[in-house]
């Protein structure tokens, strides 16, 4: 038997040619998650069944001449709040625990239209309202590269499923950072691309104007491949823009020869002087390969937080709302239905969810509207208009993913607003609605992972992937 | 609702109610559309199917759904507004939230300060004009069944079952302004709205079924002061019971006034059966919907275009079938006949007579009278009717005769008026003949005859009376009337 | 401070998780306060904007009229559907009487 790619792409291209079959990759895979998974807890639920079985489908069709899909072969790891028909989703919650939607995400049925197969559901802070992966009603997920430090959230069960060599891909989810935070701290390659870019049906919503599915990989090319398999307009979902999936893959070799970097200058200060560094070195890297860097402003970016902790809630608050014990999920008995609402939901959900659904609905109650939500939209315009007019300068904005490398379990559990602080940097692109992805370089504080993130305009992931491609070449030489 | 401070549109003398009290009445009408589809998802709108068959993720609120328009729901709300006068403008959804098993998410999603249609009015057929204030589009709710206890309401019951068959079914909700000031004219707005619902084709708007749903809120006060606390009154299921409740609701307020007393904010519940209104809920600064824009909808913004041809499209709206059918009968458009013709969607039935060489005055009273159950189109060919109403016009038959011929043609879908005459013995009277047997008459009561010749009109009652015994009731008394007349002179 | 110029108290934290349909007790409120408090001091940045004349921002990206036809789709199957529901009785999903709310 040949050895194993490590790469999506190359394990495609391996089971296409049939130098390996798509059960051997499964097996290899299956047999790492065996050998580390009681360590790392990436995963609710490993379909091992389900996945050796759908290998053997896919190798009877190579075997019988048919044809096979792009990713065919393929395995993926699939965050725990896209619904899998039949298999249970729970958004690592105690209220969706045991829940098998009847039906599959628009991403999930997309990847197995490719032939990717499907190894398990991610762990994830619960309703991916966290940065650590401490949120998940199920335990925290570890850090692979430490498992003594989180793997930051709230995609942490995808992030360190690729870290950890689980799947050589997975998906996320990204609302305020939550896939290239993740990323960051794990040193894997994480994209949230443009809102509207990857549709959101089967995505059970946390902030529906800011949620965007992406994914994690090993490598930036691998993140593209896996970024054209899940775009392109979906009828199912209204915000979904009405264009064909972009050609990506392509874009991650082309190099940065003439492009304009943005440097922000009045960046919000707080990240660590080792991240500060790396960023540096990323900018001269990129220098050194031919583009340009150009200073620019964005004023309205240290509003950003509060916007974001305004908007996110209010949406949770609405929701979650759907968690109420009637027709799926948990419920808590009580003698008539408003209380049996009331206990349900309480025993249901976490503390952190608990938090934001009170913030969500304290902003949008009588009296207080225009006061936070309302003026939250607003400030959301500035930050969005804030970036147009830099990107009339710049190609694309490079920044650090987090101010923080993985820092170690419970540091900031305690305090909220420590933890809403390291998605600083990953919220003013989810107000905007833009893509942006982490890419690694190099290394900071305790010989933890520094992630480099690249900005770029709506629908900018071509030259998001050119960075990207170019980063991932220079950080071969940085510490 | 928003309600003006001061009476604009105020009750005639006529109209006021006793002590010098304005009943002030405002409707909500809720309507469901006739789509196929629910509001924002595939599963059908259809009434009466197994419970819980006609669902699917959006309906169900699953966690991962998301809502897409129906077109369709769309253009029938356009009609709605284009008919009931309004601006259509572009517009957003926001989410209504609050906790019921019956409504799936948690919140609605309907329209707040941006709906599609406003600005509109009413007028109708007595003239009354009643402005609209808006008319949006928004989701029903599924069905709950209450299971033990008394009589299958809320209170007492040991459980609930709920059906989401019904939830996403596309609604609209019309939202008249408080111009309305007698239950009359109330009954008057509603049953106009459902003539007009039913011709454009955008609900079968059934009241009793639930296809159709009115809320009134009612308040009084003295002309020249500020609105009454206004009440909400629920459970009203059909047009009659809805001028009960209002006629009851503003007695017990003036009452209430009357004695010295406040009327409170509140929901009530019209119980038929008992003929009152009673408190359902209160209402409360607890009523907190946290309304916010719909973050999984884009705006709607119908183009100019769009709108243009809806409006091209829409069939003749009522007002303007009265104005037809009263220039084809001479008959006022606020008579009983051309109002209830039109009502029954029958007046292109009446023109098809007409077309086929009817009477129109006879076509409009036979399908007034005659048609009262038969739909707007009746079972009898227009041809059909046409020769009766010429039968009739041309004296071949008395107006007795012709109605015993009409209830044959009714009876049995149709058929030959001049054979049905011919077989019932209603050969036609010759005139001459008439003539003999006035002449006859005249000799057989030489007093009666003297003292009509004398100018005594009831005299001519007995020529009459013996003409007809003669004809056996064949005889047309106009005719034998005009004999008369001629005889005189 | 935050931008309506008052501090969340436990009165409001109270309201909230009951419109919210949270159970939670007396020290949860007190707890929950203080942490709520300390996140909406942070608020008070944006307080200094000057934001008249700038428009609310609902949706990043600009789609205007989305429409389906108006042509029936495959429903769920009822029977996968009630299995997964706490309690179903006749077809139907049974919930304890409803008193206690509006309606």
């Amino acid at each position: 038997m040949a050895a194993i790619p490590t790469t999506a792409s190359g394990i495609a291209a391996a089971v296409a040619s049939k130098q390996i079959t798509a059960r051997e990759v499964i097996d290899s895979y299956l047999a790492q998650i065996t050998a580390r998974e009681s360590d790392i807890h990436a995963f609710n639920l490993v379909t091992a069944d389900a996945a050796r079985a759908h290998a053997d489908a896919i190798d009877a069709d190579i075997a019988a001449g048919r044809p096979i899909g792009p990713l065919a072969g393929v395995p993926i790891a699939i965050k725990d709040n896209l619904c899998t028909h039949g298999i249970e989703t729970t958004c690592s919650s105690k209220i969706l625990e045991g829940w098998k939607p009847p039906y599959d995400a628009t991403v999930v049925s997309r990847l197995r239209d490719a032939g990717a197969i499907m190894v398990g559901k991610t762990n994830l802070d619960e309703f991916a309202m966290g940065s650590s992966t401490e949120n998940s009603a199920f335990g925290p997920t570890r850090n692979p590269l430490d498992t003594s430090r989180v793997p930051g959230g709230s995609s942490g069960g995808s992030a360190a499923a690729v870290a950890a060599g689980f799947a050589p891909v997975s998906l996320g989810s990204d609302t305020g950072g939550s896939i290239r935070q993740p990323a960051a701290l794990c040193g894997v390659v994480g994209v949230k691309p443009t809102y509207g870019l990857v549709s959101r049906y089967g995505l059970c919503a946390y902030a529906s104007s800011l949620d965007q599915i992406g994914p994690f990989a090993t490598t930036v090319a691998d993140a593209a491949l896996i970024t054209e398999a899940i775009a392109g307009h979906d009828a199912m979902d209204s915000t979904s823009i009405p264009q064909p999936a972009p050609a990506l893959v392509a874009s991650v070799s082309q190099g940065v020869a003439g492009m304009r970097i943005g440097r922000v200058t009045d960046l919000p200060a707080g990240a660590e002087p080792e991240v500060i560094a790396r960023l540096d070195e990323a900018f001269a890297a990129l220098e050194a390969a031919g583009a340009t860097i150009v200073d620019v402003t964005l004023p309205s970016l240290s509003y950003a937080l509060t916007a974001y902790y305004l908007i996110a809630p209010a949406e949770a608050s609405s929701n979650l709302a759907r968690y109420d014990g009637v027709r799926y999920g948990l419920r808590v008995n009580a003698v008539d239905t408003n209380s049996m609402y009331g206990a349900t939901r309480a025993a249901g959900f976490g503390d952190e969810v608990k938090r934001r659904i009170m913030l969500g609905t304290y902003a949008l109650s009588a009296g207080y509207y225009d006061a936070y939500y309302g003026k939250a939209l607003k400030v959301r315009r500035l930050i969005a208009e804030d970036f147009e007019r830099a990107y009339t300068q710049v190609d694309v904005i490079l920044t650090p993913t987090s101010p923080v490398v993985a820092f170690p379990f419970g540091d900031k559990v305690d305090d909220p607003m420590a933890m809403y602080l390291c998605d600083i940097y990953t919220i003013p692109t989810n107000l905007a609605g833009h893509p942006a992805m982490s890419v690694p370089f190099g290394t900071g504080a305790h010989g933890m992972p520094v992630g480099i993130q690249v900005l770029a305009p709506a629908l900018g992931e071509a030259p998001m992937f050119r960075v990207g491609g170019a980063l991932e070449n220079a950080a071969g030489g940085v510490k | 609702m928003t309600q003006d401070p001061l009476s604009s549109i105020i009750a005639t003398e006529a109209q006021m109610l006793e002590g010098g009290w304005e009943l002030i009445v405002g409707l909500e009408v809720h309507v469901e559309l006739a789509t196929k589809t629910k509001l924002f998802s595939g599963s059908p709108n259809r009434f009466g199917d197994e419970p819980n068959t006609n669902i699917d993720p959006v309906t169900l609120g699953l966690p991962g759904a998301l809502p897409v328009l129906n077109k369709q729901a769309v253009e029938l709300a356009m009609r709605i507004g284009i008919a009931l006068n309004c601006s259509i403008q572009p517009c957003i959804f926001h989410r209504k939230n609050y906790f019921y098993p019956d409504m799936p998410k948690a919140y609605q999603i309907s329209q707040y300060d941006i709906p599609l249609n406003i600005d509109g009015f009413l007028v109708l057929p007595s003239g009354t004009r009643v402005g609209v204030e808006r008319a949006h589009l928004e989701e029903d709710t599924g069905k709950s069944t209450h299971v033990g206890g008394a009589t299958g309401r809320i209170h007492g019951s040991d459980y609930s079952l709920i059906d989401f068959n019904r939830a996403g079914v596309p609604l609209v909700e019309i939202v008249s302004r408080p111009d309305i000031r007698t239950s009359e004219h109330a009954k008057e707005y509603v049953a106009e709205l459902r003539a007009i619902l039913e011709v454009i084709g955008a609900s079968d708007a059934k009241m009793e079924e639930g296809s159709m749903r009115v809320d009134a809120n009612v308040s009084v006060h003295k002309p020249g002061t500020l609105f009454g606390t206004r009440c909400e009154i629920k459970n009203v299921n059909s047009i009659r019971a809805l001028g009960r409740a209002i006629d009851y609701e503003a007695r017990r307020q003036i009452d209430v006034l009357d004695s010295g007393g406040t009327i409170r904010q509140e929901t009530r519940h019209w119980d038929d059966a008992e003929g009152r209104t009673h408190t359902l809920r209160v209402k409360e600064d607890a009523d907190d919907y946290r309304y916010f824009p719909e973050p999984d909808l884009v705006p709607l913004a119908p183009s100019a275009e769009w709108v243009q041809a809806v409006r091209d499209n829409l069939p003749m709206l009522p007002a303007a079938r009265r104005t037809a059918l009263s220039a084809l009968t001479g008959y006022d458009t606020q008579s009983e006949a051309v109002i209830v013709v039109v009502e029954r969607g029958q007046h292109d039935y009446v023109q098809a007579v007409v077309d086929a060489g009817g009477d129109a005055v006879r076509a409009l009273i036979y399908v007034q009278q005659g048609f009262a159950d038969a739909g707007p189109v009746p079972a009898v060919p227009a041809a059909d009717l046409a020769k009766l109403t010429v039968l009739e016009r041309d004296v071949k038959l008395s107006a007795t005769q012709a109605k015993t011929v009409l209830a044959e043609l009714v009876e049995h879908g149709g058929g030959d008026a001049a054979a049905i005459a011919a077989a019932k013995g209603f050969e036609a009277m010759d005139t001459s003949a008439v003539e003999a047997m006035v002449d006859e008459a005249i000799a057989a009561d030489p007093g009666a005859w003297a003292k009509y010749m004398a100018g005594d009109e009831k005299a001519s009652g007995a020529i009459v009376g013996r003409v007809m015994k003669a004809s056996q009731g064949k005889a047309d008394g106009k005719i034998v009337t005009a004999i008369m007349q001629s005889r005189r002179g | 401070m935050s931008p309506s110029g008052t501090p969340i108290s436990a009165a409001d934290v109270a309201k909230v998780a009951r419109l919210a349909r949270l159970d939670i007790d007396e020290a949860s409120v007190v707890h929950f306060t203080e942490q709520l408090a300390k996140v909406m001091g942070h608020f008070s940045d944006i307080d200094a904007l000057d934001l008249s004349g700038v428009g609310p921002m609902t949706q990043p990206f600009p789609l205007v009229n989305v429409l389906r036809e108006d042509v029936e789709q495959p429903c769920l199957d009822t029977d996968e559907v009630l299995d997964a529901a706490p309690s179903s009785d006749q077809r139907r999903f049974r919930v304890p009487p409803i008193i206690g709310l509006d309606d």
